[in-house]
């Protein structure tokens, strides 16, 4: 049955929105029964596109809510209100291993939501569009202060929130590879922590890997800040910058900090010497690696099994504040489920263990970003180790899993980031699902 | 529980439209603690706005505006939305300001603060506990503004992101003049494509010599555009854009709107002449014009008696479209619920009253905008080249 073009109202709600606030999308005056594909599609920033879409048909109120209603295929089936976003890929054509990330987050992302008539699966541009709006998803909240940071040394930029202040601060850390990635702290600046997000590993200079000072410095810049509290700092990390996190959490005399959050990362690194020292350690085991039957390059066995030698495992029992662990079980570039148990044992035999949350889900792969960030199971990925290789990385997780675990884990680590730098002083587990 | 973190103040959505309601919470503060949230906006004439109402916190040092009762300020009682549409110029403005967003393609900021305690006065000398900002919105993401200058007609249309075509909306404003998108973006963001226009400029109305054709031509300008459905174009008007609404509606043999939606209009005016001329028509009554009690004008007695002789009115038994009447009961500017209330009977005489829909609001005044927006009693209102007041409830 063929519908007038005009009698098809779509809303998206709201139509501007925080990256990580849910949206209802509505379509309405349909007939009873009638089948429409609602497709999203964004551009990002290097060009390539992405999409996503979903199959519905009308039921006899005549709306389709994408909140409520079943998608009955596409790139995502089911009650899936946010289904439109974190299922978006690379449109059919578009190159391997692409992964979608925001550089620019003074400018929001842009995504289209169309309907059109009929359960399609391709060739879009090709087909009856009966209505499309356009929705902006913003990692920056009105007032949020954007700081570039040209003290020391420091690559960085500083995320301060809206209003006078004070507020609690954050050290923002990413992995391996380097470039300063500024959305996720931007993102919690959003929240009310004034965040800087710190790039530590392109040399700038001599090339050299930077060491203990370098975070020292950092932390500083954030204690000496006049609208940051200098008592109430965190630090966050993902993968190496996890590693980084516990070992400046554990061995740093100058940081002190509130709180620390490991997101896919490792305790296992030498702990004498230079943080340069990791990259040794890693090379040395390199052989270790392997590939799949997709040649997609499997990094977790480096650092398996997790050694015995306390001289090549970060002292997790020294360590004096909260710690939250986001473990994604199905990680293949780090052993992020091993190490979060030895970490767990060692806490235990310590006797600090009350300090330790493990958030751990099956099915989850190395990337746990901020929620209905699109899933990416491997990617094109370029180290900055000296001589630089590209790879494709396996990160590992499955679709909807993954982005469940992504939502649950940033709704838990704000309420544990809250908890810790907006409440009482008193340290304690707020919760496992171990 | 002793919290010893900061309150947090944060409003959802951080960034709306300006016709959708938003949720102000405070978190974070010491339980049963009176606290006064406040609002701040510096319009586009660099005037300050604010609004605030005092509250006490809960056992969990939580207030949320649109569930906890405002027991003073700018407003009281249970009201979401009150630091918005209670907003009013700071102690010491200028007086007679109206607040209108002339740029509409970049948002309205408001700055929304808890204070400690139940403040009054004096807001900019205090430090707030904390504050946000918030973005309201007239065009949506993917809305497009495009200039119209032709055939002699001025004006902005919007147009709605999406295939099209869209149904389509003249809108008008009223006698102060000038060019007003901001209805029309709101409009379009709605999903009808909807044309702003510029029928004289501020303060020359009654010289403006514009007569039905200009309206004619604007009217065809959106009818015919490749994106609106040429069968769907409506008129929406305020006060004397209402007038025009009413007089093409019922007059015009070149426009068939669709539907009329008409805000604080009215019908008593003679047929033929230009805009220049209805507008001096209305003010031949001038000795009726009464001053209340701030020396404000008020000239709803200047449209009074409404005449019974038809060749003095619009003949609204013509009308053969859906017609929307929105009035104001404490209307000072106009007796536009009288007049209504004519219309009615006029439309009951010729049998098509079942076309029309009247809703009349008790104590609402002539300026019926869209909603959150602040409320004006009275405004500078420019005639003459002079500066007069015109009061308007």
């Amino acid at each position: 049955m063929d519908m007038k073009q005009h009698c098809v109202k779509l809303s998206v709600q709201p139509s501007r929105g925080l990256v990580d606030e849910k949206f209802t999308v509505l379509v309405q005056n349909l007939l009873p029964g009638f089948q429409l594909t609602i497709h999203a599609l964004h551009q990002c920033e290097d060009g390539h596109s992405w999409e996503a879409f979903a199959h519905y048909t009308a039921n006899a109120t005549s709306i389709v809510n994408v909140s409520q209603d079943p998608s009955l295929g596409g790139t995502y089936s089911g009650v899936e209100p946010m289904g439109l976003l974190w299922s978006l890929r690379p449109v059919p054509g578009s190159k391997t291993g692409l992964r979608l990330r925001k550089m620019n987050v003074q400018t929001p992302m842009g995504v289209t939501i169309s309907v059109y008539q009929g359960h399609q699966k391709e060739g879009f541009l090709d087909q009856v569009l009966l209505a499309s709006v356009v929705v902006e998803r913003w990692y920056m909240a009105p007032g949020v202060r954007r700081v570039p940071i040209t003290e020391g040394r420091l690559t960085a930029t500083l995320f301060l929130p809206s209003g006078p202040g004070p507020f609690p601060g954050l050290l923002d850390l990413w992995g391996w590879g380097g470039k300063l990635v500024e959305y996720r702290a931007a993102l919690l600046a959003s929240h009310g922590i004034a965040s800087m997000a710190l790039d530590y590993l392109t040399p700038k200079e001599t090339g050299r890997m930077v060491d203990n000072d370098y975070f020292e410095t950092a932390y500083r810049v954030l204690e000496q800040h006049p609208q940051i509290l200098g008592s109430r700092i965190a630090m966050l990390g993902l993968s190496f910058g996890a590693g980084v996190t516990l070992r400046m959490a554990v061995y740093s005399k100058g940081l002190k900090l509130s709180c620390a959050v490991c997101i896919n990362g490792s305790h296992v690194q030498p702990i004498d010497g230079p943080l340069e020292q990791i990259m040794t350690y890693f090379n040395k085991n390199v052989e270790k690696t392997r590939f799949d039957e997709d040649n997609q390059l499997i990094c977790r066995d480096l650092m398996l099994p997790i050694p015995t030698d306390p001289s090549l495992k970060v002292d997790v029992g020294r360590l004096q504040c909260p710690l939250l662990l986001v473990v994604g079980e199905d990680d293949q570039n780090w052993p992020t489920y091993e190490s979060a148990m030895d970490m767990r044992e060692m806490m235990e035999r310590a006797g600090n263990s009350h300090l330790l949350t493990v958030l751990s889900y099956k099915n989850a792969g190395h990337l746990i970003q901020p929620p209905f960030t699109p899933f990416t199971r491997a990617s094109t990925f370029k180290s900055v180790t000296i001589p630089p290789f590209t790879m494709m990385a396996l990160w590992g997780g499955e679709l909807v899993a993954h982005s469940r675990a992504q939502e649950d884990a940033w709704r838990k680590t704000l309420v544990f980031l809250r908890e810790n730098l907006y409440g009482d002083m008193k340290p304690g587990a707020l919760f496992s699902n171990l | 529980m002793f919290h010893t973190g900061p309150p947090v103040v944060s409003v959802h959505p951080s960034r709306a439209m300006v016709d959708e309601a938003f949720k102000v919470q405070v978190e974070n503060l010491p339980p049963g603690s009176p606290v006064t949230l406040h609002s701040l906006h510096q319009s586009e004439d660099k005037d300050y706005w604010e609004a605030f109402g005092h509250y006490v916190s809960d056992h969990r040092g939580t207030v949320s505006v649109a569930d906890d009762l405002s027991c003073g300020g700018t407003y009281t009682g249970k009201e979401a939305m009150g630091l918005l549409w209670s907003m009013r110029p700071v102690p010491g403005s200028r007086e007679g300001l109206r607040l209108r967003k002339l740029n509409v393609c970049i948002p309205q900021l408001v700055n929304i603060s808890v204070y400690s305690g139940h403040v009054g006065v004096g807001f900019r000398e205090q430090d707030p506990l904390a504050s946000v900002l918030t973005e309201r919105w007239y065009m949506a993401p993917g809305v497009r503004r495009i200039d119209i200058k032709e055939k002699g007609v001025r004006g902005t249309l919007f147009i709605p992101h999406g295939p099209g075509p869209f149904p389509g909306l003249l809108d008008m404003w009223g006698g102060g003049g000038g060019l007003l998108e901001y209805r029309a973006a709101l409009l379009a963001s709605h999903g009808y494509a909807s044309m702003a226009l510029e029928y004289f400029n501020p303060a020359e109305v009654n010289t403006a010599e514009l007569e039905l054709n200009y309206f004619e031509t604007a009217f065809n300008i959106v009818r015919d555009h490749p994106q609106v459905m040429s069968d769907r174009v409506g008129l929406f008007g305020l006060s004397l854009g209402s007038i025009v609404s009413i007089s093409l509606a019922a007059w015009s043999s070149v426009v068939k709107p669709r539907c009329c939606v008409c805000i604080s209009g009215n019908h008593t005016h003679a047929r033929g002449g230009t805009i220049g001329d209805v507008f001096n028509e209305f003010i031949t009554n001038v000795h009726k014009v009464r001053m209340d009690e701030n020396n404000y004008e008020i000239w709803r007695g200047m449209g009074l008696p409404i005449p019974d002789d038809i060749s003095q009115k619009v003949d609204v038994g013509k009308i053969n479209c859906p017609i929307l009447l929105v009035n104001g009961d404490d209307d000072q500017n106009w007796p536009t619920v009288e007049s209504a209330e004519d219309m009615a009977q006029m439309m009951r005489a010729a049998g098509n009253e079942h076309l029309l829909t009247r809703l009349e609001y008790p104590d609402a005044g002539h300026l019926i905008e869209p909603p959150y927006s602040p409320h004006f009693r009275a405004t500078k209102f420019l005639k003459d080249g002079q500066k007069g007041y015109t009061a308007s409830i």
